[in-house]
């Protein structure tokens, strides 16, 4: 694992896999969504508002694994000061801020003809909302310490530090009475939810999960090759 | 101790650290942040009349009634142990039917009975086709224990 942590040798593994996940992403969504609009029956009391959960599902996980994501690759840096866990960290933000701002919005569309309205200010809700926080101040600290070009070991504690949201995000509904509904989905015990809606989000999940991967290696890409071209500006003008 | 070691160390235990005190932080502050009072709630603190509070619960079967003027429906929202009785003027929700989760603002009158302001339905965590509808879940694949409520 630490042998990938050398710049040259992650991007001669980043750039063939970026086209394999993002046109694998691209296709694998499509056809998830197609499935799930037209090959699944309308739920028993949602009819076919229920299909939103093919995207705002999905959202929710990846909003909620970038932030772990951004954790790891913080605490990496923090420990072993690799500089690419800072870049991994920093191009994970952007997609986590759009999916977690994508499963609010969804959400909302959904809770408005189920529930009868928007928004309310459960502990469910409320803890995404500042999950989507968390990810703004990220940015913005993130890009003012590299601007400043001092090292980013503020960005990296703040990314430590804010994996607290995760298990309040995840149990809020077990510890709280909240108007979101339980957990539905489960690894080891039975899932709540029909096989027929199971299996589409399933494959939407995985198809989400590419496109994010494919995200955050072109950010990746994108600021290491910056990395370099700001090295090359500093020498010219040092010449 | 090498300096790496240290720094290990130390990010470990402040990561323990945060999320146990998260957690206990938000596990400690159930009541106060939860959405809801659920039907023993009202029953076991006996909220003032004409305080504002929110109920929850789920409807109980064959207690909705509507009235005559097609606007105002009584119900009955349980939790297993306790009742209270729901008057609401106004549209309800789609996901409102009997045996379905509600969450309803509004304050209790002088004889007990709630008088609810807003009327929000609260899904539960089944997610079922309509062509299963009625089909014995018991057998099945699914959890019960919200559908027969």
């Amino acid at each position: 694992m630490h042998a990938y942590a050398n710049p040259a040798r992650f991007l001669s593994v980043a750039r063939p896999l970026t086209p394999f996940l993002l046109f694998g992403g691209i296709a694998m969504v499509l056809a998830a969504c197609v499935w799930g609009l037209w090959a699944t029956p309308a739920e028993r009391l949602q009819g076919d508002t229920v299909k939103i959960i093919f995207v705002h599902v999905p959202m929710a996980w990846l909003g909620m694994a970038g932030w772990s994501g951004i954790a790891i690759a913080s605490i990496t840096e923090l420990i072993w000061r690799h500089p690419l866990a800072s870049h991994a960290a920093r191009a994970i933000a952007v997609p986590g801020a759009l999916f977690s701002l994508l499963c609010l919005i969804t959400g909302s569309i959904w809770g408005r003809p189920a529930w009868g309205t928007w928004w309310v200010w459960d502990g469910r809700l409320t803890s995404m909302l500042v999950l989507f926080f968390l990810y703004l101040a990220y940015i913005v600290l993130a890009n003012e310490t590299s601007k400043a070009n001092s090292q980013s070991r503020i960005a990296a504690i703040f990314g430590v530090v804010g994996i607290v949201n995760l298990p309040i995000i995840r149990f809020s509904v077990e510890w709280w009475e909240t108007q979101h509904q339980g957990t539905s989905i489960s690894i080891m015990g039975k899932s709540t939810i029909d096989a027929l809606y199971l299996w589409p989000l399933l494959a939407s999940a995985i198809g989400f999960s590419l496109l994010f991967g494919a995200i955050v290696l072109m950010r990746m890409r994108a600021s290491l090759a910056q990395t370099k071209v700001d090295a090359r500006l500093k020498r010219m003008a040092a010449e | 101790m090498k300096a790496k070691h240290q720094r290990l160390t130390l990010v470990l235990l402040a990561v323990v650290a945060l999320i146990g005190a998260g957690s206990l932080a938000a596990y400690a502050l159930q009541d106060q942040a939860s959405y809801f009072y659920t039907p023993s709630d009202i029953a076991d603190k006996k909220p003032a009349a004409g305080s504002a509070i929110r109920l929850g619960g789920m409807v109980e079967d064959g207690s909705i009634q509507r009235s005559a003027d097609g606007v105002t429906v009584e119900f009955i929202v349980q939790d297993g142990t306790a009742r209270q009785k729901v008057t609401y003027t106004g549209i309800t929700p789609d996901l409102f039917v009997e045996g379905s989760g509600v969450v309803a603002d509004g304050r209790l009158d002088a004889n007990g009975l709630f008088v609810a302001e807003t009327l929000l339905a609260k899904h539960d965590e089944n997610y079922i086709p309509r062509e299963l509808e009625g089909i014995d879940m018991t057998s099945g694949k699914h959890k019960t224990e919200t559908l027969v409520q």
